[in-house]
């Protein structure tokens, strides 16, 4: 098992292929996030889904799977700025919901603001149609693995 | 939860251009106490809640893994059950219950998730004002001491928006 993430996220490297990454997690394929490159910077998309509505009457996403978008986004960018292949675990993580997320693909971009020895702190944000008009950010802070 | 409602509808309202009511109070307790397709999905249900608290639990599954290498459970998970848990315990601080939004929510990692257990959270309305609640909450599994995670978070009681709505505030800014 170990083999086979550390080995799926090496070669998903290798291969300039940060989408592999994102199929390398569980959680990720289950939330249906999907991962490109817009020039060199990392863009995450959570496929709409019925199944991650969280309000049907309005209808909205479940919060919950946003700040599930926006970490797994911030994981992915350490994953693809890092020599190692181990996941970062998160220390903190705050989300601030800006405005409701409608029944459509949401996309996400992070930014490694400290990349420690040991921890590092990014910052990711969410949005759907505009991205000056996001719909939730966080701040978090993450145990680095030595490679 | 983190909707941001749509404003009440009003007689020549700019701010529900679907023209989609929104939901009620009585709606909103139903949808986040286990209705919602994604609750279904997850599995997730109240244990227990009563006036300002709520205790919800989310069952193990496979697909929740963050770390396939250790077999833990993503964060995201953890953020949709203390976010859930959250809304749960802030629109039962209310009588009769008031629409709400998540504003943000903190989570502090204090260990990772055990694999194949059950995860709990427990949220708890620590001070209430006219239109915020303040929160906190705790993960945990078999052991309500050994916490995974503690959270706090911060809603808005949206139903109060209404009283404000004829001066112009009523607009989807946030």
């Amino acid at each position: 098992m170990s083999n086979t993430l550390t080995a799926r996220i090496g070669a998903a490297r290798e291969a300039g292929d940060p989408n592999a990454m994102a199929e390398a997690i569980p959680y990720a394929r289950f939330l249906d996030i999907t991962a490109a490159l817009d020039g060199d910077d990392l863009v995450a998309c959570m496929n709409f889904n019925q199944r991650i509505i969280g309000n049907p009457i309005l209808p909205a996403i479940h919060g919950g799977t946003i700040g599930g978008l926006l970490e797994t986004t911030a994981i992915l960018k350490l994953l693809w700025m890092q020599e190692t292949v181990r996941i970062p675990k998160t220390i903190t993580i705050t989300v601030d919901y800006l405005r409701s997320a409608g029944p459509k693909d949401t996309f996400a971009r992070a930014s490694v603001t400290k990349l420690g020895a040991r921890v590092a702190n990014v910052k990711a944000f969410a949005w759907q149609d505009d991205p000056a008009r996001p719909v939730a950010g966080a701040n978090a802070n993450f145990m680095l693995s030595p490679a | 939860m983190a909707n941001d409602p749509v404003t009440p509808a009003r007689p020549g309202s700019k701010g529900n251009p679907e023209g989609k009511k929104p939901p009620t109070a009585e709606e909103m307790i139903k949808l986040i106490s286990g209705s919602t397709p994604h609750s279904r999905e997850l599995g997730l249900e109240v244990v227990h809640s009563a006036r300002g608290m709520a205790i919800m639990r989310l069952p193990w599954h496979e697909r929740l893994v963050g770390n396939p290498d250790e077999m833990v459970m993503h964060g995201g998970v953890v953020t949709t059950l203390l976010d859930s848990v959250c809304g749960m315990a802030t629109m039962s601080a209310r009588q009769p219950p008031e629409r709400i939004v998540t504003l943000d929510l903190r989570i502090d990692y204090q260990r990772p998730a055990t694999p194949e257990l059950d995860l709990f959270a427990r949220a708890e309305v620590t001070k209430m004002t006219r239109t915020i609640a303040f929160l906190s909450a705790v993960a945990y599994q078999d052991d309500p001491k050994d916490t995974v995670a503690l959270a706090t978070g911060t809603f808005m009681f949206v139903g109060s928006r209404r009283k404000r709505a004829g001066k112009g505030a009523a607009d989807k800014k946030p």
